[in-house]
């Protein structure tokens, strides 16, 4: 239990998806103008992340890795079939994807109209497929690990474009050089954030 | 989107130079199309990895803008992000496994950001833009010229990173020894994350005070 505490801490923090890894900086910066959809994308990103990770973590562990096929027998049990995880995981996430469209546009429409492109787009969202990825290179011992990984890097996305979408709502009131309006300063805002963010390290429970 | 033309146009006309120098400055996918950016970054600690990684997107972008091309007539509109994914997953599938098999170091440093070129905007948004609506040849070069614009950007912030950071640049010591002496320490903060997304930021302010129709309203 602990262990599970300290994985999805250490992922919403330490390891924050974006300012550790830079994964899902596309979405990142184009839906955070206002809080109201970014909050909208934060959710679907955990909902998806919470569903692949563990989701790919069997498929890793009961098809891909090395030995993983020996349950269909010794013959199968020197296999190695982890060059197709690529294919794999994103053949997962597609679906995962398509299935929470469909959920969010039968439970609300208005925010299904509101995420318009950006809910097929979390299918080509890096900080999904990086996270079966993290996964698959950290080896979790089980599946309960797997899901916390999962979640707490979904919640630390949810927290950074929230706060993001916050600060370039107020932004847009102060007088920032004109160059560096719009991309720029997210850019470095984002830096700073994750300067902040590395305060973190080394926190264990 | 697609335009009809009956006569040849030459391998090297204006159109295409255009399509292949474009990226480089005034439509760079990651300072202005702001595509591809995610597995950008982590990269650039040292510039041999953003080298590879460079080379491996451009390989990535131009084959696949060129055989979804050849494909854009045949694929039903309705599953062409399914087609597009599993076309760049077996092009990517084989860079890792090129990678792995001969700068395994580099593959080891780069470890899930080469997989994360299947989602790397940049592919997707040509493809989309691009590919499903032009000839081969010119898809082609435009994914030549996108994959150059992205690795230009990888290579400036990975020098300024890997210089002030390490001292370095490829591995080698290049800030004088004297620099040390006279107490010059090296910047440890180039090497964390947060500092990639600032010198991105600060390529921007530069490109975007050289060029003011670049310069957004908010």
């Amino acid at each position: 239990m602990e262990n599970l505490l300290n994985i999805f801490v250490k992922s919403i923090f330490i390891d924050n998806m974006i300012f550790a890894y830079f994964l899902g900086m596309c979405s990142y910066l184009a839906v955070s103008k206002t809080v109201k959809t970014s909050v909208g994308l934060g959710v679907a990103v955990i909902f998806v992340l919470g569903i692949t990770v563990p989701v790919d973590y069997l498929i890793n562990n009961y098809l891909l890795r090395k030995g993983a096929l020996s349950w269909l027998g010794a013959d199968f049990a020197t296999l190695d079939l982890s060059f197709l995880s690529f294919i794999m995981f994103i053949a997962v996430i597609a679906s995962m994807v398509q299935l929470v469209e469909m959920v969010i546009e039968k439970f609300s429409p208005t925010l299904y109209a509101s995420l318009g492109i950006f809910l097929p787009l979390i299918a080509v969202n890096c900080a999904i497929l990086g996270g079966s990825l993290f996964m698959q290179e950290r080896d979790y011992g089980s599946i309960a690990e797997a899901t916390s990984f999962g979640l707490g890097s979904g919640l630390g996305w949810f927290l950074a474009i929230v706060a993001i979408a916050a600060i370039r709502e107020k932004i847009k009131y102060s007088n920032v050089p004109k160059p560096l309006r719009g991309l720029g300063i997210t850019f470095i805002i984002t830096g700073l954030m994750g300067i902040a963010f590395m305060s973190f390290m080394g926190i264990k429970l | 989107m697609s335009t009809v033309k009956t006569e040849r146009e030459p391998m090297f006309s204006a159109k295409t130079k255009k399509l292949l120098i474009g990226p480089l400055s005034k439509d760079n996918p990651i300072t202005v199309q702001v595509l591809g950016i995610c597995s950008a970054l982590a990269v650039t600690v040292k510039l041999e990895p953003a080298v590879v990684m460079s080379i491996s997107v451009i390989a990535v972008t131009a084959i696949a803008n060129l055989l979804i091309s050849l494909l854009r007539n045949t694929i039903p509109p309705r599953i062409r992000i399914i087609v597009q994914l599993v076309v760049i997953a077996a092009l990517v599938i084989l860079v890792d496994q090129i990678l792995k098999a001969y700068v395994y170091d580099v593959s080891k440093q780069l470890s899930v950001f080469v997989g994360l070129i299947i989602t790397n905007c940049i592919i997707m948004g040509r493809l989309e833009a691009f590919a499903m609506a032009n000839k081969p040849w010119p898809a082609f070069v435009d994914g030549i010229g996108n994959g150059l614009g992205y690795g230009i950007i990888l290579i400036i912030v990975a020098f300024f990173r890997e210089l002030l950071g390490s001292g370095t640049i490829w591995g080698f010591h290049v800030m004088p020894k004297a620099f040390y002496e006279l107490g010059y320490v090296n910047n440890g903060l180039m090497i964390l994350p947060p500092m990639a997304l600032i010198v991105v930021g600060i390529i921007i302010w530069v490109q975007r005070s050289k060029n003011p129709e670049l310069q957004e309203e908010n």
